[in-house]
């Protein structure tokens, strides 16, 4: 989120699209209503059913799933032809008036530089025009044909109400209704927010879903203002934190990234990552690159990481690809290319695409590890619960060693909502039987590790030898030492220049925030961005001061905040090129004549002008991007893509399937329904219901007898063609798996008319397994297919073809 | 939304033990008098109240979680009801269908207990020690990463990565446990590696 949940009251509109906050975050959509009684704010829902958000939404609009850029790319189309535009926000704080190369267009579906054999663009000519002063050229008139606002005019013009209702079945009154009411939005005193989560993150284009409403809300002016913002509803209590933290292939924490084998040494990963102002004056906050790298390699290995050695940049392992992301991972696994897999609290088998797959691939491996306070799936892929699970454990030769772990209620430390409120908690009750915390597991398994190296030997153990790892107990670190470690601390005295007897900084005290940290080993941060939650006045996260001064939401003083405490990012876009709130009954920071004051940290330097420095610091620019460079694989514009598996063909760019740069594996491809195949005919999606959690309620008595069983659901008019009865079986198949389940046949779901033909829905909720409380039933990536959006890999969970056929209960 | 008093600060003002005495001047009504007289005294002095942040979602309601004994005096504590923070300005107080019935998620029957292990073509897991788990895990990864490690790449650059081992963490441990996650699988040159936001 940019913003938090509680000042979700602050807004004027409510746009939930992507999600179903009402079900799925059923306390934050609390705030929706408040908005509605309070200031009288309106709702709109636009999703392919009618789900508990669009029960009380003030409009909702049907859309099919797959389709919400030719939907937004339309609304961005009105907004412009309309002059529903805040354009002194749009020409002072986005890239509106920026040149781009003349080399750069888009023809088809396509931009320039396709390589179809690599499925992957040459991305040179995506970038501006940088005049002699080393600047990026700007044409502030907007008259300029290659300014980024006539470019985008341009790329959105094919997206009319007609096309738009063509491609998403949304009827052309609803779809202009909700331009209207979006459009009223863009008057600085009016603001909109989205809130979104899965129905926008799982598709083979998610990024692009979630970046074509960023867009939006830049034409619009909302965000860095009170009630706008981008607020994505993270799904899981730690899934923030654990992104910031960077446990993923390619990441270091706080966004850093890994160096990869075309960057030899220190200085030439560094070229690439310091980022230079593209503009006078701007912040470009990246600059700061080496201050946190540097210290955070410091925090790793401590007094092995020298200036002499680079910091130990040659600890770090250097990538061949672009991620180890878990789709890959499987594939590997699969062709018997990995040896051990450990899982945390994860259950790869139900969650990940194509279980047919996922399972063949565990039953290749050597060792597999499970740490879980409950039982899982993936720790049982080996035993045989028939139909359900179809396995003959003695040609599996996985050796298999589940570890019990504590649970939220039993250990102590922060969790990072949506909000990015990093939220101290404290253990309340002992473990049961034998089950131990994540940190001691991990200890464990370090501490042999280094055992064993220390005794024998072995490949490169200096990274592993020489981690810091200075524990009071070094079987245990406590919550404490390591939250300590993740804010940062001195290392060395430094002092002064001009006062040699001043120390500016003090050796073993906290770092007060990253604006502490140096690249010269003096100073050593976990996490750079984390860095202010625990310093020398304590742990800021373990606050719980309730007021809010002003009432705006913002709650300054409970637990802390990322970045700086601060609460609404990019908060200096809520005045104008003066430093004036754009509206004065929720303002948020204002320029007093001298200085930033108001109810947040702002972004910029307190002294920061208003009329030189950017709101958006970590741009080189210092302003918001409407054409994003060569940032995104997929295009600097989004593109209506069809899913890889859809009941049409993309109507703007017929030959193009899928999402052109999406990596598909080779057997994953042959393993997709071909385009508008006979053969599976109706669009399916997944989603949750209200009463559970992913696949963990399941092992909850109560939630098991709310929701007990595995269910789809279809329209009156599918069943009716089908025959098939309320409550009766249906066998559902895709090209990867095939599951039988009751079936609820209900209003919620309507066929669409999508390019002139009718398509049906059929609605395939998560939750069920073969352990736990609940019955057992069928997960739903039995069905789904295995691909990645193109940016980062999410599955297309949300958009794929299946066919269903009435049948008589399973035989378990 | 009125927050003016909550319960806590409620409580603190009227005092646990004479809270029955005291609610009249408050304008509460005799139902509410003889339920915090009854029931809520009765819990605060018998269990020990602790704060917490709900394990499902990340709205990350506040909750209260209130056991028998009490951890940091070094007792057992069995944990025997959960409810809404009052205090936690974005749920204040309230709970989802989830959140109401954590109780039972903490004491759910599949809850795992004890180190397992299941052999190579078996049909069973079997329990096991910690040290014989861990030493296992152990032994397992050393070979793997003697054995597949890679120092140096085909051009001669050093590159020091291990990709036949994965690590997939979670999504509901703690900022600490993930750090201390971190350490451990980066220092060991891993690469594959993801969590939880992957979907």
């Amino acid at each position: 989120m940019t913003n938090s949940w509680t000042d979700i009251k602050n807004t004027d509109l409510v746009v939930i699209m992507g999600g179903n906050a009402a079900e799925a975050h059923p306390c934050g959509f609390k705030w929706v209503t408040e908005a509605k009684a309070t200031r009288g704010a309106k709702l709109v829902v636009v999703d392919p059913r009618y789900t508990r958000s669009a029960a009380v939404a003030d409009y909702y609009a049907p859309i099919r799933q797959g389709s919400d850029i030719a939907f937004l790319n339309g609304v961005i189309n009105y907004c412009i032809q309309n002059d529903k535009v805040q354009w002194e926000y749009v020409k002072a704080f986005t890239n509106a008036a920026y040149l781009v190369k003349d080399g750069f267009g888009y023809q088809d579906g396509l931009f320039t530089g396709y390589d179809e054999s690599k499925r992957d663009y040459n991305r040179t000519t995506w970038d501006y025009q940088i005049g002699p002063d080393g600047y990026a050229m700007v044409d502030e008139t907007l008259q300029n044909p290659r300014c980024v606002w006539n470019l985008l005019k341009a790329h959105v013009a094919l997206y009319t109400p007609d096309m738009v209702s063509r491609i998403t079945g949304t009827p052309k009154d609803k779809f202009l209704k909700v331009c209207e009411m979006i459009g009223e939005c863009a008057s600085p005193t009016k603001t909109m927010t989205s809130m979104y989560a899965l129905g926008w993150t799982q598709h083979s284009k998610g990024s692009q879903n979630i970046r074509t409403m960023a867009m939006l809300q830049l034409i619009l002016g909302n965000i860095g203002v009170r009630g706008g913002g981008m607020n994505a509803l993270r799904g899981h209590s730690n899934i923030q934190g654990l992104t910031d933290l960077g446990l993923m292939s390619n990441l270091i924490p706080g966004y850093l990234t890994l160096p990869t084998e075309r960057e030899p040494d220190f200085p030439t990963y560094m070229a690439s990552r310091g980022f230079k102002p593209l503009r006078p004056n701007q912040m470009s906050y990246w600059q700061n690159y080496k201050k946190f790298f540097v210290s955070f390699q410091k925090m790793m290995w401590g007094p092995a990481a020298t200036a002499e050695n680079n910091f130990a940049f040659e600890y770090l392992p250097k990538l061949d690809v672009p991620a180890y992301d878990v789709l890959r991972a499987f594939e590997l696994m699969k062709q018997g290319k990995m040896n051990a897999y450990i899982c945390q609290g994860f259950n790869p088998l139900q969650a990940f695409p194509n279980k047919a797959k996922l399972a063949e691939a565990l039953g290749k491996l050597k060792l597999l590890v499970i740490m879980d306070p409950l039982e899982t799936e993936t720790a049982r892929f080996w035993e045989n619960h028939g139909i359900y699970n179809p396995a003959e454990p003695a040609k599996i030769q996985t050796e298999v060693i589940q570890l019990p772990t504590t649970c939220f209620a039993e250990d102590e430390g922060a969790l990072v909502s949506s909000g990015r409120w990093l939220q101290w908690h404290w253990p309340a009750g002992s473990p049961p039987g034998e089950a131990k915390t994540d940190v001691w597991i991990m200890a464990q398994i370090h501490l042999r590790l280094k055992e064993l190296y220390r005794k024998e030997g072995g490949a490169f153990p200096d990274a592993l030898l020489n981690l810091q790892w200075n524990y009071k107990d070094p079987h245990e670190p406590s919550p404490e030492e390591l939250a300590k470690e993740m804010n940062g601390y001195v290392v060395s005295d430094v002092v002064d220049p001009n006062d040699p007897t001043k120390k500016l900084l003090e050796a073993g005290k906290q770092v007060a925030g990253f604006g502490a940290l140096r690249d010269d080993g003096s100073t050593a941060c976990g996490c750079w961005i984390y860095s202010g939650c625990y310093t020398e006045a304590g742990n800021l996260m373990a606050r719980r001061d309730n007021s809010d001064p002003g009432e705006t939401g913002a709650y300054a003083k409970w637990a802390f905040s990322w970045p700086a405490n601060r609460r609404i990012i990019y908060n200096r876009a809520s005045a104008d090129i003066n430093g004036k709130p754009w509206d004065e009954t929720r303002k948020l920071l204002w320029w007093d004549g001298a200085r930033w004051t108001g109810y947040d940290v702002p972004d910029i330097a307190p002294t920061a002008k208003p009329q030189d420095v950017g709101p958006f610091i970590m741009n080189p620019e210092g302003v918001s991007r409407l054409f994003a460079r060569g940032m995104m694989r997929d295009g600097p514009f989004p593109v209506h893509y069809e899913p890889f598996e859809s009941p049409v063909a993309n109507v703007i760019a017929p030959k193009v399937r899928g999402n052109p740069v999406a990596r598909v594996f080779k057997d994953d491809f042959a393993q997709f329904a071909e385009v508008a195949s006979p053969d599976f005919p109706y669009a399916a999606t997944s989603y949750r219901l209200t009463e559970h959690f992913h696949y963990w309620t399941k092992n909850n008595h109560v939630n098991s007898v709310l929701q007990p069983e595995f269910f789809v659901e279809i329209s009156e008019e599918l069943a009716k063609e089908k025959g098939i009865a309320q409550g009766g079986w249906a066998r559902v198949w895709s090209k990867r798996g095939s599951v039988f389940a009751k079936v609820y046949v209900t209003k919620r779901i309507r066929p669409m008319l999508v390019d002139g033909k009718t398509v049906h829905i059929v609605g395939i909720p998560i939750h069920w397994g073969f352990v736990g409380a609940a019955r057992k039933g069928f997960p739903a990536n039995q069905l789904t297919p295995f691909v990645g959006d193109a940016n980062i890999e999410t599955p297309e969970y949300k958009a794929f073809c299946v066919n269903i056929e009435p049948t008589t209960g399973p035989v378990a | 939304m009125n927050m003016e008093l909550s319960r806590r600060q409620f409580l603190r003002t009227a005092g646990a033990g004479i809270a029955g005495t005291s609610l009249g001047a408050f304008g509460f009504g005799g139902v509410e008098e003889a339920l915090a007289d009854a029931i809520r005294p009765f819990r605060l002095t018998n269990t020990t109240e602790v704060r917490n942040t709900c394990t499902y979602c990340s709205v990350a309601c506040g909750i209260l979680i209130f056991s028998k004994g009490d951890l940091k005096k070094g007792e057992k504590a069995e944990i025997t009801h959960i409810e809404g923070d009052v205090d936690h300005p974005t749920n204040r107080g309230t709970l989802c269908p989830k959140g109401a019935a954590l109780l039972d998620i903490v004491h759910s029957k599949t809850r795992l207990q004890y180190p397992m292990m299941r052999k190579a073509g078996s049909d069973k897991f079997e329990r096991v020690s910690w040290d014989v788990a861990l030493d296992r895990v152990a032994r397992v990864l050393k070979d793997d990463r003697d054995k597949n490690f890679i120092a140096k790449n085909n051009d001669g650059v050093t590159v020091n990565r291990w990709v036949t081992t994965g690590f997939l963490a979670a999504s509901a441990t703690t900022n600490e446990a993930a750090w201390c996650t971190y350490k451990v699988v980066r220092s060991a040159g891993m690469l594959v590696f993801d969590n939880q936001a992957r979907v």
